[in-house]
């Protein structure tokens, strides 16, 4: 995305740079370790003030894009959220919102929305399962008809910001369908388990659903716009995570460049061996496809395109390897100091590692993407 | 030319369609020739093919298609690389010259191009746009691959000529092209950089032999030529004497650049058509399924993630190779960042050729009529290092990205500041 901004699109992007550089540095990142919330909600207004929460949300419901293209602004935000390993429930409040802004009803739009907007609450997509249904694409949980709505049952997880959330947005069965129900937080029957977690500030919980009533409204679209919303919000979270990644692993790799001209072994810095030369040549190689089929799998979920979720899969099949080995391979060239707590690089390694669990794992993309080649033959038969 | 002269795309496109239709075969296999070593044929099958090819590409001059993004002062169209990629497209279905794309067009073509003189271009551009010439890279020598401006083979001064002698390698099709350009030593008492000259020279000449080499595929397509004695006059010199590493740099960068530049066809199937039967970057998985559907396999879970794994590898490959050669035209990175792509290809590529061996199982090691096909994955298989050796080795590559464009400090060296005579050379070099 960064090769071609317009001048708007700079400026959100620098505006964005510069706030997390003051807000978001490795020693405030350390401070929010054992904090319950890993974010300040100051920190998340002001953040929503420079635009973060409504890049997906439309100009009628409040939200607005600086590029016209929504998700390309938003990939902006997610490369400096990389960058940065900044905090803040970016993915979530964002799918929510577009969610919303895209099938909800004008009471759920007015009720959620402003305050999505301001940064004043956070939405939560509760959209995986734990084991043994944690495969991607696997629902278990139900959403049984009643006579004025629908009595949830299953358990939900990880769900980030599950715990700090005021709205969940829950993917669960209905007659066989999925479906999408929009329900606040303290809705009876709801028992949220905060999970223990990789990232540094990233907070998920486990949320369990007991014969949780919740009314007919509560229901996003229609019993059969489901399939294709959850699709689509899987592989607005999967862009996300792209751009996260590729940012962290471009951050990772600048602080490895700069160690290795000033780190000296037998008198030469390391970046003189040839052996760690041709790995970090290696390495710039593999940022740049990132980058590549990042930008690609955007434009084609801002598109609306045929291929969007085999590019987002791929994508998401790409970086969950090399993001992972770039991220590694930096820690190695560092030796020892690149395991402790007290060097950045675990910063961005726990942002990559964790971007390649979530939403769909390397193995998850791989069989999907195959599926969906299969269905274009079949499609094409 | 004004921007507002070029025709517009679109009109390029329906004028080329009916043309096509009218004028050149349908092909057998779309896309088919696009590795140039993939073909098994008889040396006269292989002339034949040639000459037909020959034949199509003066059948495009004529027309007004060939050399889609040459100047029009010298026989190309003056069009820009979206017409180019509208005629990949268009021509997918049809049989293209795809002999007379590398290295003929790129690198030789535009190295003439950006260092011929006048008369040079006039001379042989338009003779290369309309089929005549079909030219090779004489670069490499027997003592040394990666180390180019190593080279050996001398040129001497004598009046208004130069006389070579020595020996080139890995000369692709040698035996049927027509012209060559060369890498020489014209000073052998100056740093190696600083004494290289380039010449173009006729192959086909008494003191020029041709030795075919046979790959361990079969494939007879590289050669080796021994020069002695061979008299070039001084008018097919291109570029200064002892400056040719300046045209040599960029020779190599023209030679590692085919698919970010649009001076070569490389037929694409367009937007929506069914890529079975020829390959476009981002389809190899539609194969793969195919294939594992025929063979019982695309229920097993291993199957379907290494078509998976293969297909994300291909697209994002191919993602990565279009936004570095967009970051290099946008003057986002330098030229050197050419050498990512073939790390691209020496570790991405690697996989995608592991994957293809292993998804093609045991009848890639023994076939029968039935399964040529299988049998053609394993031969290809043994070859899978051409790619990470020729045109400049992946280790060369990694060098260069390291060193030129990562600014990492660059390898200690022997053969910089020293006379070339006094360079130490193995036994086997004498």
């Amino acid at each position: 995305m960064e090769l071609d901004l317009t001048a708007d699109q700079e400026v959100f992007a620098q505006t964005t740079t510069k706030f997390l550089d003051d807000e978001a540095s490795p020693t405030d990142l350390r401070a929010l370790r054992h904090d319950p919330t890993g974010f300040s909600s100051a920190y998340w207004r002001q953040g929503a003030e420079l635009g973060w929460t409504s890049l997906l949300v439309s100009e009628e419901d409040g939200g607005g894009s600086i590029s016209g293209g929504g998700l390309t602004d938003l990939a902006l935000v997610s490369h400096q959220f990389g960058r940065f390993a900044a905090p803040g429930p970016l993915l979530p409040t964002n799918v929510v919102a577009a969610a919303l802004s895209h099938r909800g009803s004008p009471e759920q739009k007015a009720d959620v929305l402003p305050g999505l907007l301001s940064g004043e609450t956070v939405g939560a997509w509760c959209w995986a399962e734990p084991p043994p249904n944690d495969r991607l694409g696997k629902v278990a949980m139900t959403a049984t008809v009643t006579d004025d709505g629908y009595v949830l049952n299953g358990r939900k997880g990880p769900v980030e910001a599950g715990a700090q959330a005021d709205h969940l947005l829950v993917v669960a069965q209905s007659d066989g369908r999925p479906v999408q129900l929009l329900l606040p937080a303290g809705t009876p029957g709801v028992t949220v388990v905060a999970a223990q977690g990789l990232d540094l500030t990233r907070r998920y919980a486990e949320i369990h659903f007991e014969d949780v009533r919740v009314p007919r409204t509560s229901l996003l679209g229609d019993a059969s716009s489901g399939v294709d919303d959850i699709e689509w919000q899987l592989q607005l979270a999967n862009v996300i995570q792209m751009h996260e990644m590729v940012g962290a692993m471009e951050k990772a790799f600048e602080i490895t460049m700069e160690w290795m001209f000033n780190r000296y072994s037998f008198g030469r810095p390391l970046a003189s061996y040839q052996e760690l030369k041709h790995r970090s040549a290696d390495m710039k190689a593999w940022i740049e496809v990132g980058h590549g089929i990042a930008d690609a799998a955007t434009l084609h979920v801002q598109g609306r395109g045929d291929r969007a979720g085999e590019y987002t899969s791929a994508g998401k099949a790409y970086l969950g390897v090399y993001g992972v080995d770039v991220l590694q391979d930096c820690v190695q060239i560092h030796g020892g100091i690149g395991v402790t707590f007290d060097h950045d690089m675990h910063l961005y390694l726990r942002r990559v590692v964790v971007d390649s669990l979530l939403f769909g794992t390397v193995s998850d993309h791989r069989q999907r993407l195959t599926t969906l080649l299969e269905t274009k033959e079949d499609a094409n038969a | 030319m004004p921007e507002a002269s070029v025709e517009p795309v679109e009109d390029f496109r329906r004028r080329l369609h009916p043309w096509l239709e009218d004028n050149v075969p349908r092909a057998k296999r779309p896309g088919w020739g696009m590795a140039m070593t993939q073909g098994q044929l008889s040396d006269d099958e292989e002339l034949a093919e040639v000459a037909h090819q020959r034949d199509l590409q003066r059948r495009l001059f004529d027309a007004g298609f060939a050399g889609i993004c040459f100047p029009k002062e010298y026989g190309g169209q003056g069009l820009t690389p979206a017409h180019q990629q509208a005629f990949d497209e268009e021509i997918w279905p049809y049989e293209w010259p795809f002999r007379l794309q590398v290295p003929t067009l790129q690198p030789c073509a535009t190295v003439i191009l950006d260092y011929g003189t006048e008369e040079q271009k006039r001379q042989h551009l338009p003779a290369i746009l309309c089929g005549e010439e079909i030219w090779m890279q004489l670069l490499s020598e027997p003592t040394g691959g990666s180390d180019v401006a190593g080279a050996q083979t001398t040129a001497m001064r004598d009046g208004d000529e130069w006389v070579l002698n020595g020996s080139k390698i890995w000369t692709t099709g040698a035996w049927w092209a027509d012209w060559g350009l060369c890498l020489a030593r014209t000073n052998w008492d100056v740093p190696k950089h600083r004494g290289l000259s380039v010449f173009m020279l006729r192959l086909h000449q008494p003191n020029i032999e041709v030795h075919r080499i046979e790959m361990l595929n079969g494939s007879r397509e590289f050669c080796q030529e021994f020069l002695t004695d061979v008299r070039v006059p001084d008018t097919d010199r291109i570029g200064d004497v002892n400056q040719g590493w300046t045209v040599g740099s960029r020779w190599m960068f023209y030679e590692k650049s085919f698919g970010m530049l649009s001076f070569t066809t490389r037929p694409t199937p367009p937007a929506g058509a069914e890529a079975s039967g020829g390959f476009r970057a981002g389809d190899v998985g539609a194969a793969y399924v195919s294939e594992a559907r025929r063979a019982g396999r695309l229920d097993d879970a291993a199957t379907r993630e290494l078509i998976g794994e293969a297909h994300a590898l291909s697209l994002a490959s191919s993602e990565g190779t279009s936004r570095i050669g967009k970051a290099m035209a946008a003057g986002k990175l330098s030229n050197q960042a050419a050498g990512l792509t073939k790390i691209i290809g020496g570790t991405l590529g690697i996989r995608q050729s592991n994957i293809a061996l292993q998804l093609t199982g045991s009848s890639a090691a023994a076939w029968t009529e039935e399964n040529e096909a299988a049998g053609a994955r394993g031969t290809a298989f043994l070859v899978r290092q051409t790619g990470q050796i020729a045109g400049g080795t992946l280790e060369m590559s990694r060098n260069v990205v390291s060193e030129r464009l990562l600014g990492m400090p660059r390898e200690l060296s022997v053969d910089r500041d020293v006379p070339f005579r006094d360079v130490p050379r193995g036994p086997s070099a004498h």
